[in-house]
């Protein structure tokens, strides 16, 4: 498509961009400022992230945090790609609008009230809450993600291969196993990373289902910003916002890096 | 790779490998997570029911479709549906100084007769009280004009990246994406910074000696609209651009040599096709926005309000669980048509792709 663009569209691209990261901008200046008011320039310092390092409240509620990530993003990419399965490949069955309509709305659910609902049934049926009950709540809601992101790659790839290792003696779950997973893996690993960043991520889920003594990351920054601007909060999100970078950019680099081989690959086998 | 495939005889030792492997990995779990043993014990006995009923399936020959639906499906009623129950079971119910602090729904007398508890109370009471009330309309206010805005500052940027080339495409693209993996609260905490009475707007204002006063941005609904914005601004611009960038090019051009001037070829043809888009990125906006809790407790001040907030402070600081959840059902209900709707669009997408 010719690209043809008017001022208009140049000056709200800017415009767009500079709302975008402007925050986050002065957010990373200012976390290397020596003086404790936020937004007088006292200097050059990295004083705030050693403070950060030394502050074993921050560092315990990371751990939680890490912990609680890991566990509900690899239990919500497995059932997630389960369900993507389900909705794109296992045909009609009773139940099958129920289903789907589940596996969108937390999508799009207010987090107040998948927070409160979830709270309620783990004090109804007795169970502590603690980071086993953030586990469960967030592997809820960011089993939908993984179930969008590996759907629509399922959606797209050609079905006739997993026909073929039928037809060539493989039962359903091998074909599954040594066709289907390969083929849909980088979808299924964008789809964990995701689930884990949104974990990292959540306030009010993990608010509603932590016990006292499983305090996430996100309900400490949570507390400490509802008191005022602190420079250790501004050094913490420039942590976060660097390792995110480079994680996105990489990731997207060995995408492309990799889209780009199979394609070369493709090529040749096509000529050869 | 071929030679890899496994044949069906190979399944018992990868099952019990698998089986082997997930076991160690239960017990580290369980360890680590400092689960209560009862909970530990009814999770390996669900796993270990699951695991025969696996083996039983493919000892008798059964297809594995029916596991695979059963377990997503099994975790979604019991993690979401069910709960959705039990919220409707405790808005009916009275708040009482107990544990938990709600009344049963129905009492058996000593004469063996039933008494039914279970009362409408909390939703009268939600519909009579303004607090409530304008709670709710203010949320869908700030909701749809968020969406709005949105929509204004996110489709020339979901336009421009549509029309635009590699390698420039994926940069753009990229830089859309970025913020969206990055902390929610922390850019949420960034405006803070920037729209406070100290803050850098402030300070860029007056010392450029356009203001003499410092104004007040912070703790405004201004400053709720921004931040909502600000966050939900990726949701926008994604399902927009993947509309446009869908779209025939050639569309335009025909449009242009039958005589249309850009302005109108852009509002007879690329807008009407990017319409599943703007829908669905619309949706995306509103239903999260109108129960935000972050943003106008951050942001905003006392006299801003919104549905999330009232839920979240009737919850944790008044202790009034029926309350809150007659708050929530009633929210849920507001959002159901949405909701339904948003997932009909889905399904005719769906349909329409392939």
């Amino acid at each position: 498509m010719k690209h043809r663009l008017s001022w208009f569209n140049v000056t709200s691209l800017t415009l767009g961009f500079a709302f975008l990261y402007l925050p986050m901008l002065i957010l990373i200046i200012f976390s290397f400022n020596d003086s404790r008011l936020v937004t007088v320039w006292g200097g050059f310092s990295t004083r705030w992230y050693g403070a950060l390092f030394q502050n074993q409240q921050f560092l315990d509620a990371a751990w939680v945090t890490l912990k609680v990530a890991l566990f509900s993003s690899t239990l919500a990419t497995v059932l997630g790609t389960m369900a993507a399965y389900v909705l794109v490949r296992a045909g009609r069955f009773p139940g099958r609008t129920l289903f789907s309509g589940m596996s969108y709305a937390p999508l799009v659910m207010p987090e107040v009230i998948t927070g409160l609902s979830l709270l309620l049934l783990f004090i109804a049926i007795g169970l502590d809450r603690g980071v086993f009950t953030i586990v469960l709540a967030h592997t809820t809601f960011a089993m939908c993600y993984v179930s969008v992101v590996v759907s629509s790659r399922l959606m797209t790839f050609d079905r006739s291969l997993e026909e073929a290792a039928l037809d060539l003696g493989c039962t359903p779950f091998d074909a599954f196993r040594s066709v289907t997973l390969p083929i849909i893996m980088p979808a299924v690993i964008s789809g964990w990373l995701l689930a884990f960043t949104l974990s990292l991520d959540d306030l009010v889920i993990a608010s509603f289902t932590s016990g006292p003594s499983s305090t996430t990351l996100p309900i400490k920054i949570f507390s400490a910003v509802r008191l005022g601007v602190s420079p250790e909060i501004n050094a913490l999100s420039t942590i976060v916002i660097s390792i995110v970078a480079v994680g996105v950019i990489t990731a997207s680099l060995i995408s492309k890096h990799t889209i780009a081989r199979r394609q070369r690959e493709e090529m040749e086998a096509g000529h050869g | 790779m071929s030679d890899a495939l496994p044949t069906p005889r190979r399944f018992p030792l990868t099952a019990g490998l698998m089986a082997g492997v997930g076991g160690l990995l239960g017990a580290t779990a369980v360890g680590w997570l400092g689960l209560p043993p009862n909970v530990a014990l009814l999770l390996s006995i669900t796993v270990g029911v699951a695991l025969l009923a696996f083996a039983l399936g493919r000892v008798m020959g059964w297809s594995d479709r029916w596991m695979v639906i059963a377990i997503p499906l099994g975790w979604f009623l019991v993690f979401f549906l069910v709960p959705f129950f039990v919220l409707g079971r405790i808005s009916l119910s009275e708040a009482i100084i107990a544990r938990p602090p709600y009344s049963p729904l129905w009492d058996t007398a000593p004469d063996g007769s039933i008494e039914i508890l279970a009362s409408l109370q909390n939703y009268g009471f939600i519909l009579g009280e303004s607090l409530y009330r304008n709670a709710y309309l203010s949320s869908m206010q700030v909701a749809a004009v968020s969406t709005v805005f949105a929509l204004l500052i996110g489709y020339p940027i979901a336009y421009y990246i549509a029309r635009s080339e590699e390698p420039k495409r994926s940069i753009l693209l990229l830089m859309v994406i970025l913020p969206f993996w990055t902390s929610f609260l922390l850019r949420v905490y960034a405006w803070i910074g920037f729209l406070r009475r100290e803050g850098v707007i402030n300070n860029l204002l007056l010392w450029a000696g356009i203001i003499d006063e410092p104004l007040v941005m912070m703790q405004t609904p201004g400053a709720v609209y921004v931040g909502i914005v600000y966050t939900y601004l990726p949701f926008m611009i994604l399902p927009i651009y993947s509309a446009l960038e869908k779209m025939d090019g050639s569309l335009i051009e025909a449009a242009e040599d039958l005589g249309c001037s850009r302005l109108s070829a852009f509002w007879l043809v690329t807008f009407p096709l990017s319409r599943p888009g703007i829908i669905a990125g619309c949706f995306l906006v509103f239903i999260p926005a109108m129960g935000e809790f972050v943003i106008p407790s951050l942001l905003g001040g006392s006299q801003t309000l919104m549905i999330g907030k009232v839920l979240w402070e009737e919850f944790f600081s008044n202790r009034d669980w029926p309350v809150a959840s007659a708050v929530a059902v009633v929210l849920l209900l507001l959002l159901v048509v949405p909701i339904v709707l948003f997932q009909r669009n889905q399904q005719r997408q769906q349909e329409a792709g392939k």
